[in-house]
């Protein structure tokens, strides 16, 4: 049992906190989130610079063969600067389909590019009433010849509207909700019969909508087993999730160390607030929250290598409810004792609540966790 | 970062799994498993199994009997100790008084005392609580004047735990009637038989009988009996309160009524079906467990940084400790009062002689109304807020 971080991950956690302390105060990332596309190439290429986006990739793949300890700490550092570059839906997502299911060959095409910062990814599975239901899929991957061809609709995909490629779940075959017949497929962008509606999102990145119209792919467009790829979707959107809960952390920390600084320094009736026990207590709660936030976040980041798929998905899925409960407590409690300026768009505590809460509902929100973790029986 | 046990650390679980599966007394495990309250007898035979095999007073320096254990080994030996179930080493005298007294008391009473603590030849009771000084400790009123060879002690204590056994008690008493607050307090030890003593048992809203209101009047106590120096008492009295708080989260204990919750929800039915099948009831105690995980690695993370706030200085963290330990103790035992629903009505008034004692089932709604008190003792959970704010937000 050990808790520190090796030298080498402390040298990593250094570098991330120095780089985004230099380039990613409130007023830059507005800047960045102004560029075309919402997000700034310039600190993309500083990501890759610095081996950011090489970091889970395997050597011989051009990587740095780092684990989730490493994807922790930078998702951590991300969530208190409130990044809106794709490093989730590129590195995480994307780049997890592609290291733990991809071919040698998709691999090679796909990995350095990642790597080197030219190319990004999103990951398109949302459909109108799949909500949480990763194996609720009615997009259709119908095969014609060698290749494929796929028919559906996609929604709030993120980083839908600037990434190169997206990768798509389809149905192979069955029905709506089989858990057998979903594929997972590399498709361009800009390939005949996609359509992309983008969009800014609530918490400052940007997503979109997709309409694939008889879009043909070849063969080597399937990522793993057409036929049975929900494992491996199960597995990513896990590592998904275990890297929110770290950027939640990292998101919770500095909106309570915002909240502390501004409880010190805001005077009312000739005293700082900071002063008053009701608001000391519900900032002593707010430390509580966010450190037993802090446990899960380290627990799931732990458990994502299990090698027991049921028991890896309980353990992230009671992190997604510790910090889906202490998320929403942190984020509205932040705003409450920030009082008016709490509400207002320039200040930047609100962006850390919207962030917050929008990392609630991806990928499953507490209350669907809570389920998920009742029915296998709980974790004692 | 690695949250797994190591090897050694696993073998070490399984010596001590072992060791509570074969030496726990049947008896004393039952009653722990159904909420009764133990006896003195229980507790003086479990402790001295424990001190015969060395691992009374485990985490003591090893030249008055400690062990030398990781952080690590301690904290796997507390939660298999409450997962067994077996009761903690009596705290007032293993985890309060002793360590005082092994790092500011003298040679005599070092050698005295000491291994008969280990031993439970004393039993020990705790003087710092007074009906006006409750989280305000400092406020205490309760005197001791010196009088020749003597100290005179004239007042009164409460909430003293299990007193009604008592052979010693540690007092908080103020030596000088002129200086402010916490200085002019002074720890002296008292023996329970001395002249003037009186103890008077409060019975809690459970129904038992734990804690006691001690009087004195006109005690005389040699001068010997005083630990260190005299009007220093108060910061003997802050390092005790502060090896308190750890091991206050009870993780195992938790984690030992969840499974009672579980099974007795598996067997008791509600709308044609066992209760633990109601999503509801199922969720909740999701809820619970999950909460319960996430204070386990809380507390690993508070273990594995011992040592690193300055010798003797708690980290602050461990309110964190305090305050979820005991909602969760609490919501657990709220849980089980849901499953019995109905049945938890019938009260067990045997220890009154009105009945023969009644299933454990009648301990359901007393061990939920008991639980009140773990937010409450120990510096209540607002208290704990306030060293938060104090000392971690720097409010």
């Amino acid at each position: 049992m050990d808790f520190d971080l090796s030298e080498e991950q402390r040298l990593l956690k250094d570098s991330v906190d120095g780089l985004l302390a230099d380039s990613y105060d409130f007023e830059q990332r507005k800047k960045y989130a102004a560029e075309k596309g919402g997000w700034s190439k310039a600190v993309w290429n500083k990501l890759a610079e610095q081996g950011l986006l090489g970091l889970p990739f395997s050597e011989e793949d051009g990587g740095f063969g780092a684990g989730a300890i490493e994807t922790m700490i930078v998702m951590e550092a991300m969530g208190k600067a409130l990044v809106v570059e794709p490093y989730l839906a590129t590195v995480v997502l994307g780049g997890g389909f592609l290291r733990r299911g991809g071919s040698a060959e998709q691999k090679a095409a796909y990995i350095p590019s990642i790597i080197d910062g030219s190319k990004t990814l999103a990951f398109a599975q949302l459909e109108k009433n799949s909500r949480y239901d990763l194996g609720d899929v009615s997009t259709t991957a119908k095969k014609k010849g060698d290749g494929w061809v796929i028919d559906g609709e996609k929604f709030v995909v993120l980083n839908g509207d600037t990434a190169d490629t997206l990768i798509v779940t389809a149905r192979t075959k069955g029905g709506q909700r089989d858990r057998n017949g979903i594929g997972l497929f590399l498709v361009p962008a800009d390939a005949k019969g996609v359509t992309i509606k983008g969009y800014p999102t609530q918490d400052g990145l940007h997503a979109a909508d997709i309409t694939f119209a008889g879009v043909v792919v070849g063969a080597d467009a399937a990522i793993g087993d057409p036929e049975n790829a929900l494992p491996l979707i199960e597995q990513v959107v896990d590592d998904a999730r275990i890297a929110m809960c770290a950027e939640a952390v990292g998101a919770m920390d500095e909106s309570l160390k915002s909240t502390v600084e501004y409880l010190k320094t805001r005077t009312q009736f000739g005293v700082a607030i900071g002063t008053f026990q009701t608001l000391q207590h519900r900032a002593a709660d707010m430390f509580v929250a966010l450190e037993q936030a802090r446990s899960m976040s380290m627990f799931a980041t732990m458990a994502g290598d299990f090698t027991d798929a049921k028991e890896r998905a309980s353990a992230v899925a009671a992190a997604k409810v510790q910090i889906g409960k202490s998320l929403k407590f942190v984020g509205q409690q932040s705003i409450q004792l920030h009082g008016g300026v709490g509400m207002t768009m320039e200040f930047k505590i609100g962006h850390y609540f919207k962030r917050l809460t929008m990392i609630e509902n991806t990928f499953g929100d507490t209350d669907y966790h809570l389920r998920r973790v009742s029915e296998q029986g709980g974790l004692i | 970062m690695d949250l797994s046990f190591t090897k050694e650390e696993l073998a070490f679980r399984d010596e001590v799994r072992t060791f509570f599966n074969e030496n726990v007394p049947a008896s004393t495990r039952l009653k722990m498993q159904e909420g009764r309250h133990l006896g003195k007898e229980d507790l003086v035979n479990w402790q001295r199994i424990l001190n015969k095999k060395g691992w009374a007073v485990t985490h003591w320096p090893k030249e008055y009997g400690g062990t030398g254990w990781t952080p690590a080994q301690h904290y796997i030996f507390n939660e298999e100790m409450q997962m067994a179930p077996a009761p903690s080493p009596l705290p007032f005298g293993v985890s309060m008084v002793g360590p005082v007294i092994y790092t500011f008391a003298n040679e005599a009473q070092k050698k005295y005392f000491l291994p008969r603590i280990a031993n439970i030849d004393d039993w020990w009771c705790q003087g710092f609580s007074e009906p006006g000084s409750g989280s305000d400790l400092a406020s205490l009123k309760t005197k001791a004047e010196r009088k020749g060879d003597v100290w005179v002690i004239n007042g009164q204590k409460t909430w003293t735990t299990l007193a009604q056994y008592a052979d010693w008690i540690f007092c908080l008493c103020r030596t000088d009637p002129t200086a402010k607050k916490q200085t002019g307090i002074s720890f002296i030890l008292v023996d329970m038989k001395s002249r003037g003593i009186t103890v008077r048992p409060i019975q809690t809203i459970d129904g038992s009988h734990e804690v006691n209101e001690v009087f004195f009047d006109n005690v005389e106590v040699p001068v010997t009996n005083l630990v260190g120096e005299e009007n220093k008492g108060w910061d003997y009295a802050k390092f005790l309160l502060g090896n308190e708080r750890t091991g206050i989260a009870r993780v195992g204990v938790s984690k030992e009524r969840i499974r009672r919750i579980k099974e007795l929800a598996s067997k008791v039915e509600s709308g044609g079906r066992p209760m633990i099948e109601d999503d509801k009831f199922r969720e909740k105690l999701a809820a619970v467990e999950i909460e319960l995980k996430a204070l386990e690695l809380t507390q690993l993370r508070v273990v594995a940084n011992e040592g690193k706030h300055g010798k003797g200085k708690p980290d602050p963290a461990s309110s964190i400790l305090k305050i979820k330990g005991s909602e969760i103790q609490q919501a657990t035992t709220e849980l089980m009062l849901e499953v019995i629903g109905p049945f938890a009505a019938p009260y067990d008034d045997h220890e009154h002689g009105a009945n023969e004692p009644m299933d454990w089932t009648a301990q359901i709604a007393p061990s939920y109304f008991n639980n009140r008190k773990v937010s409450i003792y120990g510096g209540s959970n607002e208290i704990q807020r306030n060293i938060i704010t104090k000392a971690v937000l720097g409010l």
